[in-house]
């Protein structure tokens, strides 16, 4: 990930209506927050196979553990996403057994989660991430990019299964290649100090 | 589908009068939504592709791995079954739509006891007409994408591939949903519209039993499907129900995960526009999402009900195997089913694919589908709306020789075809081609214009008093289906290269010469628009060429557009076996009527060895592009007209409009007339329409004449109250044009050339 790569998936993500916010892993809580509306679903962002990456956590009044009825009343869902596309704004949402593909698709604001580690450049990048994923692990994965649209009605409408608005989340990676803090700036208000997840 | 085929006017075998009626019954109900969507999408597509730094490298990548996967199909096809199968999946591979049919009810139906299917879009399921086979059996059916469930509402069928109710405008959906479901508060503006129809179908979604999906592309190393989408609904059929069936042509098979890469950078872009869609599904079949159980809601969503879910990958082959042993309907197995070549096609853009017909597919590269699927019959019915513009070929991100596979298709028409009641003999003399007896009077009055044109140059004027007279044109009109609204185009008495040869050949001696050229003389300017070969004569030795015009034959472009595949081959040979010795003496081949050279520079490579095709292409040129390459290789522009020096009734002011022909662009030799003048200081204003509607002889034929003036409506928008002196290069750019704006075009050659 480069600055670069940081730069243009902002300006896509503005280009395609798509919101952001962003922060240190450990305003997660806090920037999630202001973006969900309310009631709001969510998949926990704890990632069970890296533990050296700082916790990010969601705020408690997103329910992370929904029943379909919660998910069926639910305004927004907050998840994670495991990949962003600089050149184009996508987020690659997984099906997983969690229900991050519900969660993002039934309701009226998709709060997407995304770690500025997670950001690779191009189209061609996603693809050789996810063949040896699909390949070993059958990984299903949905890359989005912007709201659900149509024209079918005459005119160009977002929300027409999907989601109406996304916002994305961008975690910066706050430490050095030695796992230290790196000064942070004036965004991180949450926390004083990163602690590495459990 | 009886209901579907009145609706979309698909079963006619209709006679010349039926024809022409229903092209005007769509021009006037479908004309005008169609034409705003797809001008739309098609310049979306120039932006779009146009922000990608390697586009053609792209078409290039995608274009190596489709001819690789279909060459390697049945390894695909096996890879597969075994992939699907170890992610807990199942493969069927069903011969023809009756066979996936049967497949995918005995699933509904009876294993699964199925009350309702919700289906995200898909052309195959449509091709295999799945539903009437589901609803026989007692299945709801329930189009889930928006544009086919208003489709599937109003009795449709879709009219573009892509996006199917294109035809539809705002407000006969409007009136539909009013009509169909009585609201109390009738949605009207787009917006209302679609949550009106995400509420309805988000209630129906939510106790389906089944979904069905298509898929664009199907990755064999690991069975990973991938589904371009926007709307969100493929991805809920998918979530929403346990049963997941996929329905697919064999040929959407790649090799690998990888290979999806370039295909997703062109699709959306291609077809509507769109950098990427808003969905790209990568699915690797069972899906691990929980089932949202939406009667026992309150339990947990994450309950662990992804672990049985089921899926079944049911792969079409429906004719697709048989198409690729048939070399040439088999390049269209790499269609990746974008719709550019509808958007960017002329006619398309006046009519729609209700006008195209096919079962199933409509527009440009339909005809191979249908072809290959349903049989040359089908395929018949609307190969004729394929004028042959190339616009499509650039287009295409497969790069899919769209026009050939149309001639292809036409000239096995006109084989298999053909009417022995024809009073052929009448004509024998005019009609001297190598096509069968009893072929279409028309179709071989076109496909032999070359001779046509050298006897109405030998009898002119008699010819063109005669061409032009009420009675004959008439019996013309009857016979041989030529619109008598069209003014037929005059031949000159004295030919281009007797001319040539009457003023002593050459002005510009060899040994005085910078270089030395061929001025070809093309059918349309050797017999009927003479002045503007005598302008390159003048313009070429201004620049200092020695110009030779032997007497040469025609190129076969008038045959090749008939689909006279035959005659045209046999007229190429003709054509290279004159200019090869001038090749070999390295002089240049020069060409002022646009579709000829594109037979020299593109066509020719299906007709000739490789290596003379690749000869001859190397040293033809357009005359504007020869021009041009003189003065930038230090040609003096000063014996060239420029803005100020002309008066009189051939205007030659600054200000000029200019219509680049569509197979020149194809070819990229459109834009060299635009550098040459604006060099020269004129100010050019260029055309952005693809084609000019006439297309060779399209226009005339009494079927297409209202056609090809539509199609031309927006250069005369843009035209049309021009105080700009109008060029355009090609002969029936020039006869539409004078025919739009009421005044006859000149080349941009004859706009340059010193006078005499």
């Amino acid at each position: 990930m480069s600055l670069a790569d940081r730069s243009t998936f902002k300006r896509r993500l503005d280009s395609l209506g798509v919101t952001v916010s962003e922060g240190p892993a450990r305003a997660c809580a806090e920037l999630v927050a202001d973006a969900a509306g309310d009631p709001a679903v969510g998949v926990s962002l704890a990632r069970e196979d890296d533990e050296s990456e700082p916790a990010a956590s969601l705020p408690d009044r997103v329910d992370t553990d929904p029943t379909t009825a919660d998910l069926r009343a639910a305004h927004t869902g907050v998840t994670g996403a495991s990949l962003g596309i600089a050149e184009y704004g996508s987020v690659a949402i997984e099906a997983d057994r969690a229900g991050t593909e519900p969660v993002s698709l039934f309701v009226d604001r998709h709060v997407v989660v995304l770690r500025e580690a997670d950001l690779v450049p191009d189209m061609p990048d996603a693809f050789a991430w996810l063949g040896p994923r699909a390949r070993d692990e059958s990984v299903d994965v949905v890359f989005a990019t912007g709201p659900s649209a149509t024209a079918d009605m005459g005119g160009l409408v977002h929300g027409a299964h999907g989601p109406k608005e996304v916002h994305v989340v961008l975690l910066r990676d706050d430490r050095d290649a030695d796992g230290r803090d790196r000064e942070t700036d004036g965004d991180a208000t949450a926390g004083s100090e990163a602690t590495d997840d459990e | 589908m009886s209901s579907d085929a009145e609706a979309t006017g698909r079963t006619e075998n209709t006679d010349r009068t039926g024809k022409a009626d229903r092209i005007r019954e769509l021009m006037a109900t479908e004309g005008d939504a169609v034409a705003e969507n797809t001008r739309g999408f098609n310049e979306g597509r120039y932006e779009s592709t146009g922000r990608l730094d390697d586009y053609e490298a792209l078409k290039s990548e995608a274009r190596d791995i489709k001819e690789d996967a279909i060459a390697r199909l049945p390894e695909l096809i096996e890879r597969v079954t075994e992939t699907v199968e170890a992610n807990g999946g199942t493969v069927y591979l069903a011969d023809d739509a009756a066979d996936a049919n049967r497949y995918v009810t005995e699933l509904a139906a009876e294993e699964r006891d199925a009350d309702r299917l919700i289906k995200s879009k898909s052309m195959t399921s449509e091709e295999i007409e799945v539903n009437e086979a589901l609803e026989a059996e007692g299945v709801e059916v329930v189009e889930t994408d928006l544009g086919e469930w208003v489709l599937q509402l109003a009795d449709e069928a879709p009219s573009h591939i892509v996006a199917p109710a294109i035809h539809k405008s705002r407000e006969a959906i409007a009136e539909l949903f009013a009509e169909r479901f009585d609201p109390d508060d009738p949605p009207e503006t787009a917006e209302e519209l679609t949550m009106f129809a995400r509420e309805r179908l988000g209630e129906l979604v939510e106790d389906a039993d089944v979904g069905m999906t298509g898929a664009n592309f199907i990755a064999a190393d690991s069975g990973t499907m991938l589904l371009v989408t926007s709307e969100g609904n493929a991805r809920k059929t998918v979530t929403a129900t346990d049963t997941h069936v996929a329905v697919a042509g064999v040929e959407k098979l790649v090799p690998t995960v990888e290979d999806f890469a370039p295909f997703v950078e062109l699709i959306g872009r291609s077809g509507t526009g769109q950098d990427v869609t808003s969905y790209i599904s990568t699915l690797t079949p069972p899906v691990d999402s929980p089932v949202p159980d939406f009667e026992r809601d309150a339990d947990p969503l994450a309950d662990g009900s992804g672990d049985d879910r089921d899926f079944h990958l049911v792969l079409i082959d429906n004719g697709r195997l048989a198409m690729r042993e048939d070399e040439e309907l088999k390049e269209t197995l790499y269609c990746i089913r974008c719709s550019a070549c509808s958007n960017a096609c002329g006619n398309f853009q006046s009519v729609g694919g209700h006008a195209f017909g096919g079962e199933t597919y409509s527009g440009g590269i339909a005809t191979g589908w249908e072809a290959g699927i349903e049989g040359l019959d089908v395929a018949a019915e609307f190969n004729d709306l394929c004028t042959g513009c190339s616009r499509c070929v650039p287009a295409c991100p497969v790069e899919i020789d769209i026009p050939w596979i149309n001639t292809v298709v036409r000239d096995r028409v006109n084989r298999g075809d053909v009417d022995p009641g024809q009073t052929d003999w009448l004509f024998e003399e005019l009609v001297p081609d190598e096509e069968p007896a009893g072929l279409d009077l028309s179709t071989r009055l076109v496909g032999n214009y070359e001779t046509l044109a050298k006897w109405g140059s030998r009898t002119a004027p008699v010819a063109n008093r005669l061409a032009n007279v009420g009675p004959l044109r008439a019996v013309a009109e009857r016979v041989a289906g030529i619109d008598r609204r069209r003014e037929l185009p005059g031949f000159a008495s004295e030919p281009l290269v007797d001319w040539f040869e009457a003023r002593g050949g050459a002005a510009v001696s060899p040994a005085d010469a910078t270089r030395e050229a061929v001025l070809y003389p093309d059918t349309a300017t050797n017999y009927a628009d003479v002045d503007r070969g005598k302008a390159a004569v003048r313009a070429l030795e201004a620049l200092g060429v020695h110009v030779r015009i032997p007497d040469l034959p025609g190129s076969g472009r008038p045959p090749l557009s008939q689909g006279m595949v035959s005659t045209a081959k046999a007229a190429a040979e003709d054509a290279y076996g004159g200019l090869a010795p001038h090749v070999d003496a390295g002089r240049d081949v020069v060409v002022i009527e646009p579709s000829d050279l594109a037979m020299f520079r593109s066509e020719y490579e299906k007709f000739l060895p490789e290596r003379s095709a690749a000869r001859l292409a190397d040293a033809s040129y357009d005359v504007m592009e020869y021009v041009f390459g003189l003065l930038e290789n230090g040609g003096d522009p000063a014996g060239l007209r420029a803005p100020a020096a002309g008066t009189g009734p051939v205007a030659s002011g600054t200000r000029i409009a200019y219509h680049p022909h569509c197979q020149a662009r194809t070819i990229g030799v459109g834009e060299h007339a635009t550098a040459v003048m604006e060099r020269l200081g004129y100010d050019v204003r260029v055309s952005d329409t693809e084609c000019c509607g006439m297309a060779g002889s399209f226009g005339y034929k009494t079927d297409y004449y209202e056609l090809s003036m539509d199609v031309g409506e927006p250069l005369r928008e843009q035209f049309g109250e021009t105080d700009r002196t109008v060029v355009a290069a090609g002969t029936s750019c020039t006869e539409q044009l004078d025919a739009l704006l009421g005044s006859a075009p000149m080349h941009p050659i004859e706009l340059i050339a010193p006078r005499e």
